[in-house]
């Protein structure tokens, strides 16, 4: 793999997903496609410094990554992370996840992957500050490990922890504020959790 | 034997494949034999493939696959290269 000639074809593969993630971090597409395309003009410029045997993925969403924080950052406003906090464990869960068995029968994974629209999740996750987007993004669409993302970010791993905690709570309250709106919720779901009494 | 709350506290861990092998099996043993833990971990783990699937669905645009090839055309000296050769000029 560390053979010049087969970088182009190799990394190549992974323009989709990079597209996909570079439009949750800049959440328009004009500025993803520069991402993207400022992300293998790096690699490529930088392909002296990627060993053979690591991860060429995990080294290409580094890249992405960095140059979003590097390139975008400076331009969005501070992020707001005041109420990120506020939330209890298992917000969602609490609230909608006992829904299928309390209406009866459940059809497997139909269910909640038609509660939410692809918009909707979308939405949610861009709507996280940075901090908790990105890790989010990276340990939960993407896939990688704790240590990767730590890596990545240069940040500990005891932050990434922390990050994914809050981010994926954030995300799940946001969730069920588009569900709930929609009237996807009933009254009775409602009430019936407004005790935080699982377990 | 970790009771609800610690499985429920390793439930994050536990979906990230964050956690040891003998821990694992402890949660696993653990929700074996309760079904609101395992309810709580089911729900978790089809959010995550939701997510997943909802938030990486995006149809490049036109074009952006030709500019990728493009950046590889040219080195760090600005020398052509055969990768960028062998694609038509853009429109």
């Amino acid at each position: 793999m560390a053979e010049r000639d087969d970088f182009p074809e190799q990394a190549m593969q992974y323009a989709p997903q990079l597209y996909s993630a570079a439009m949750r971090l800049t959440r328009n597409s004009a500025d993803a496609e520069d991402l993207v395309q400022d992300t293998y003009l790096r690699a490529w410029r930088s392909f002296s410094t990627f060993q053979e045997g690591t991860n060429l993925r995990a080294w290409l969403y580094r890249i992405l990554t960095n140059s979003f924080i590097n390139k975008y950052r400076a331009k969005q406003r501070r992020p707001d992370e005041t109420g990120m906090d506020n939330i209890e464990d298992l917000y969602l869960y609490k609230r909608i996840g006992t829904l299928d068995s309390a209406l009866g029968s459940r059809s497997a994974e139909d269910t909640m992957f038609d509660m939410f629209t692809d918009d909707e999740v979308k939405a949610a996750l861009e709507a996280l500050p940075e901090n908790f987007r990105i890790p989010v993004l990276l340990a939960d669409v993407e896939g990688f490990a704790y240590k990767e993302i730590a890596e990545m970010l240069d940040i500990p791993v005891g932050t990434v922890m922390s990050r994914l905690h809050r981010g994926r709570k954030g995300m799940h309250k946001l969730l069920y504020d588009f569900a709930s709106e929609r009237g996807l919720i009933r009254d009775n779901a409602f009430s019936k959790t407004t005790e935080p009494d699982h377990a | 034997m970790p009771d609800c709350n610690d499985t429920l506290r390793e439930l994050e861990q536990f979906l990230d494949q964050e956690l040891t092998e003998s821990v694992r099996t402890e949660i696993r043993g653990h929700l074996a034999g309760c079904p609101d833990c395992l309810q709580a971990f089911d729900f978790h783990a089809e959010l995550r493939t939701v997510i997943a699937a909802k938030c990486r669905n995006d149809e490049m645009p036109p074009g952006l696959m030709q500019k990728i090839a493009q950046c590889f055309g040219t080195d760090i000296a600005g020398q052509s290269t055969a990768a960028a050769d062998a694609l038509p000029p853009e429109a």
